[in-house]
């Protein structure tokens, strides 16, 4: 009985997770053929043999209208600007919900609302007031431009406030009377004390800021700042090269996510 | 000049309660003293004012001849132990301890050796590498001590250490603390609301009630010469037995039966206080009560009794035989009774 539910459990499990992989695989095992035997037998299950071939050439040869650009350079770009996002996101958020909670600011929880209600004002509405601010500040075509606008975070700052007021205050007491000053008790205490919280942030805005589209199109105008996720669109190589770029193209988030998932677990296995 | 001197504190909290009114105290190097009151007396409160944890409305507080009230808690040089440990949950044992010490520039190796010595000496040195989380309540307990220890702060400051340990454990700690003051002669202010930790801890107790400091003093004038009829009834156990009498030149009239307080005085509203073992029982004893109850406790007993409408109780060796339901015959001694001005609350001698 008990073997059967177990059994049941499983083929459900393994039928969802094929019909999550499937996909993908038939994407990676067609971009490891060439493009005529795609166009003329289809999608494949199985590989090929053209995998260095096509992934090296998608890397490293120029794309773009202008031809100004590599894959490469633009996996360069993306990362930058996912890495720049979430660790800046991070940061502000982290010290944004410390000053809130840990200092009596008179209308501290006015503010929070005033960050908060920023969640209803996302990138997309408020474009063009950024692109005019970005250009008055000369950082249109540049990493800083890609990122600035999107590395305050609302609801990093709303997680981390949650958090700290569940802090208890004798620990705060108790390092004050330990000789740390708040800067210290900031980077000494909250700062490893919300390490699982940093992590799950961090790959959020990682995966964020990787995914974005509409604001990197509109402010670069040299093929020089192309991200991952414009190529995506702009691709107009041989089939198979399109393949290869997709797969290449979930492997940073992937990677993140595998990467900080250690520390991730780890954390919350030791507050228990 | 004493080593620490609360002058007229006063604490009133922005809601309005008023938790500490105009105390002064005095507390000499190497003294242990004991705030000991009922639950929301203001003991804590004053106890976080000396560590410069909540700032001080009125009054000054002298430590080691500087006014500390502006003296920021970093700066201050107390160490406090808190009755949930507060320690610090992503470090190790060695590392809670050594904090402390890093904060002030000591050396990698100093901060080593003392760490290592204080944590043999509370015995705590086989965990050093274990994060607080992996460690029993009265290990905790010891970490949190250490952390104290190990800074050779100025004053010691315990928030009810003891409270969250179970009974057994916290009869052993209260002996290793004192033994550790003792040992390591460091000035320590004990809060605690339990009177048998006071009683045995303090070189000094500090009885507080309602924001007030009703007496300091000795553990064994505070027992024997209570100045107020709250200290009467809050320290000693079983309860000192309180009767409201008026007393007629000497003579305190409880129910039918006089007593002679040899003494001459007029009160007509007063209480007359005797502890439950002052009280001797004897077949010529010229008082005569019915035993309502009587509680065996091993080698001793309590009786409870009443006089009129005042109930009291009476501790006495179980050897002598009474039973529920007799009657029983003692004698009040006047030198052993206690005597308050109710409207003042004062002690009358
Ligand atoms: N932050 C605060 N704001 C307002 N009132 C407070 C605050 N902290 C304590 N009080 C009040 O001040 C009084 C004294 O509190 P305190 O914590 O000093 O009592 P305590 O003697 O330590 O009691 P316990 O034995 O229960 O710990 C209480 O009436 C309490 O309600
Ligand atoms: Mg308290």
């Amino acid at each position: 009985m008990n073997r059967i539910t177990f059994s049941l459990n499983h083929l459900i499990l393994i039928f969802g997770l094929l019909l999550m992989i499937a996909p993908v695989w038939i994407i990676f095992a067609s971009s490891t053929h060439t493009s005529l035997f795609i166009n003329t037998n289809g999608l494949q299950f199985l590989l090929g043999d053209n995998f260095i071939d096509n992934y090296s050439s998608v890397l490293f040869k120029t794309s773009g209208f202008f031809q100004e650009i590599t894959a490469l350079k633009m996996f360069f770009n993306s990362f930058i600007m996912a890495t720049g996002i979430a660790t800046l996101s991070v940061a502000t958020s982290l010290m944004a919900a410390y000053g809130l909670v840990y200092y009596r600011v008179k209308y501290s929880s006015f503010i929070f609302w005033l960050i908060f209600i920023t969640l209803l004002v996302p990138l997309e509405l408020r474009i063009m007031p950024t692109y005019e601010i970005m250009s008055n500040l000369n950082l249109l075509n540049s990493y800083m431009g890609l990122i600035l606008p999107i590395s305050a975070s609302a609801i990093a700052t709303f997680f981390f406030r949650q958090f700290y007021k569940s802090v208890p205050d004798e620990l705060l007491e108790s390092a004050k009377l330990d000789g740390a000053n708040s800067w210290k008790f900031f980077i000494d205490f909250l700062v490893p004390l919300s390490k699982t919280m940093i992590a799950a942030v961090f790959i959020f805005m990682f995966v964020f800021g990787y995914n974005q589209y509409l604001w990197p199109l509109i402010m670069t105008t040299t093929e020089q700042y192309w991200t991952v996720v414009m190529g995506l669109k702009t691709m107009y190589g041989s089939i198979s090269h399109r393949f290869a770029f997709v797969i290449m193209s979930m492997i940073p988030p992937v990677l993140i996510i595998i990467f900080l998932q250690r520390w991730f677990i780890q954390g919350i296995f030791q507050d228990k | 000049m004493s080593f620490l001197e609360l002058q007229n504190i006063t604490k009133v909290y922005p809601n309005g309660t008023k938790a500490v009114n105009e105390t002064s105290l005095n507390v000499e190097k190497g003294e242990f003293v004991v705030f000991v009151g009922p639950s929301g007396c203001g003991k804590s409160t004053l106890l976080r004012m000396i560590a410069g944890l909540e700032d001080i409305t009125s009054g000054e507080i002298i430590l080691d001849a500087n006014t500390i009230n502006n003296v920021d808690p970093s700066e201050r040089d107390v160490a406090m132990v808190f009755q949930n440990y507060a320690l610090y949950p992503h470090m190790t044992v060695y590392n809670n301890m050594a904090y402390g010490l890093k904060n002030r520039g000591i050396s990698k190796q100093e901060i080593e050796d003392k760490v290592n010595e204080v944590a043999k000496l509370l015995e705590i040195d086989p965990y050093l590498s274990r994060k607080p989380s992996m460690l029993s309540g009265g290990q905790r307990q010891r970490v949190a001590m250490g952390r104290a220890i190990v800074r050779n702060p100025k004053i010691f400051l315990f928030d009810e250490p003891l409270s969250n340990l179970d009974a057994k454990l916290r009869n052993q700690m209260r002996l290793e603390i004192k033994k550790l003051q003792r040992h390591m002669g460091v000035t320590s202010i004990f809060v605690t609301h339990d009177q048998t930790e006071a009683m045995t801890l303090g070189d000094r107790i500090v009885v507080i009630n309602d924001g007030i400091v009703e007496q300091v003093g000795t553990p064994k004038d505070i027992y024997s010469k209570p100045n107020t009829k709250f200290v009467a009834e809050f320290i000693g156990s079983p309860q000192m037995n309180i009767f409201n009498c008026k007393i007629d030149n000497g003579i305190a009239k409880i129910d039918n039966n006089s007593i002679n307080l040899n003494k001459s005085i007029n009160v007509d509203d007063a209480s007359i206080g005797i502890r439950p073992d002052d009280i001797q029982i004897s077949n010529s004893g010229s008082i005569s009560c019915k035993a309502n109850l009587v509680e065996y406790l091993g080698s001793d007993m309590i009786i409870y009794s009443n006089m009129g409408d005042q109930e009291f109780s009476c501790k006495l060796s179980s050897k002598i035989d009474v039973k529920s339901g007799d009657e029983f015959k003692f004698d009040i001694q006047p030198s052993l009774v206690h005597i308050f001005d109710n409207s003042s609350g004062k002690r009358i001698d």
